[in-house]
């Protein structure tokens, strides 16, 4: 072999592990939603538990102050609604693959804008999500 | 014949088989921690016998080894990214105890200890409270400004607030029961149907025989895919964690 060949041949290589480096390296762009959406199935797993799961510890916070504070019913109510919330909230997160974040906000460190757009329809959305996070940066 | 005095529900009996007492606590070897062990045992097995060659070109045995291994690293960097490496040895072997147990489950017999709440739900709280404790590690207490919402005014935020922490004490619970139930709920659904297959005899047995072979099918799908959502989901929360708003 020839040693320009060797050479160039070598620089290649160093080009593809330099990418491969740098694709090791790169923060998670819009991997939340990625990742989330692409297996459907387990996202459909998901969904049920989630809405139930919020409301039994709203109605357990309830049952717990009120015991406490001696207000029988009132704060069972109140957390009964408040947990019903953050059920439908955890689904709404869960369904558009915003993540599982709480709070609507991905991670600050996605830097919005640089990611590649999201394949799926729900791309939009995240988008929104972010301008809002930007917004209040 | 042998329907009778079999509940669908035997199948997740506790049954002591050392019995040992520290103290005041019952701390036996039940068929759980029989099952537990073997499900230890079984994943250090099929990745130290798996690598054991080392072979530059891998046989089928090390590729299924590099597969699991490569799985849950690309899963981590899809999900967390260079930062979430450190995190690696805790959710790969997280992954794999379930996976050993859902799928030693799956064995005519078997006990299967993912079917049991309290199993899962101390994976889960395990995870929630590291998840937490990183958390504050990293943030101190700039923590608590995950339960406000970013671009919500401050008239709503007695309101979000509230909501937000109620989410976040859910999850630990979502984690468990979620794959607890699914275990549970697949395996009854499959003793059933095997009840079908006896009462019913020769003639109309074959039906629900052929269930059961279709369910196994996706009972298999299932203990997958419980063992993934289960590490999917700890990768979120340590994403969140570590990269918070």
């Amino acid at each position: 072999m020839t040693e320009p060949k060797k050479s160039s041949s070598l620089q290649d290589f160093d080009a593809r592990l330099q990418k491969a480096r740098a694709s090791a390296n790169k923060v998670p762009s819009g991997g939340l939603s990625k990742v989330g959406v692409r297996n459907g199935l387990g996202v459909a797993m998901r969904l049920g538990v989630e809405l139930v799961s919020a409301l039994a510890i709203g109605v357990g916070i309830g049952l717990l102050l009120d015991y406490w504070l001696g207000t029988k019913p009132w704060l069972m109510l109140l957390f009964f609604l408040l947990g019903s919330a953050a059920g439908l909230m955890n689904v709404y997160r869960a369904a558009t693959g915003i993540g599982q974040g709480v709070g609507y906000k991905r991670a600050t460190s996605d830097k919005g804008g640089k990611s590649d757009p999201a394949p799926d329809s729900n791309g939009d959305e995240a988008g929104e999500t972010e301008a809002i996070g930007r917004k209040k940066e | 014949m042998a329907a009778e005095g079999h509940s669908p529900l035997a199948q997740f009996e506790i049954k002591t088989l050392i019995p040992l007492q520290l103290g005041e606590t019952n701390v036996s070897f039940t068929n759980s921690s029989l099952f537990m062990a073997l499900a230890v045992g079984l994943a250090i097995l099929f990745l130290l016998l798996g690598m054991r060659h080392r072979a530059l070109v891998p046989g089928r045995w090390q590729s299924m080894a590099e597969l699991s291994y490569e799985f849950i690293a690309n899963l981590l960097r899809d999900t967390v990214g260079a930062e979430g490496r450190k995190y690696f040895p805790f959710v790969f072997s997280l992954f794999m105890f379930i996976l050993f147990g859902n799928m030693l489950g799956m064995i005519p017999y078997s006990f299967t200890f993912t079917s049991h709440v309290i199993v899962t739900f101390a994976m889960s709280i395990v995870v929630f409270l590291g998840v937490t404790i990183l958390g504050f590690a990293k943030h101190g207490t700039h923590f608590f400004s995950f339960f406000v919402p970013p671009g919500v005014s401050v008239v709503l935020w007695p309101l979000m607030i509230p909501i937000e922490i109620i989410s976040y004490l859910s999850r630990p619970i979502s984690l468990s029961v979620r794959l607890f139930a699914n275990l549970t709920a697949g395996h009854t659904m499959l003793k059933v149907f095997a009840g079908f297959v006896v009462s019913l005899g020769v003639i109309g047995g074959f039906l629900p025989l052929a269930f059961v072979v279709a369910l196994t099918g996706l009972e298999l799908l299932i203990a997958f895919l419980q063992a993934y959502v289960f590490t999917i989901l700890t990768c979120f929360y340590i994403n969140d964690a570590i990269h918070m708003h």
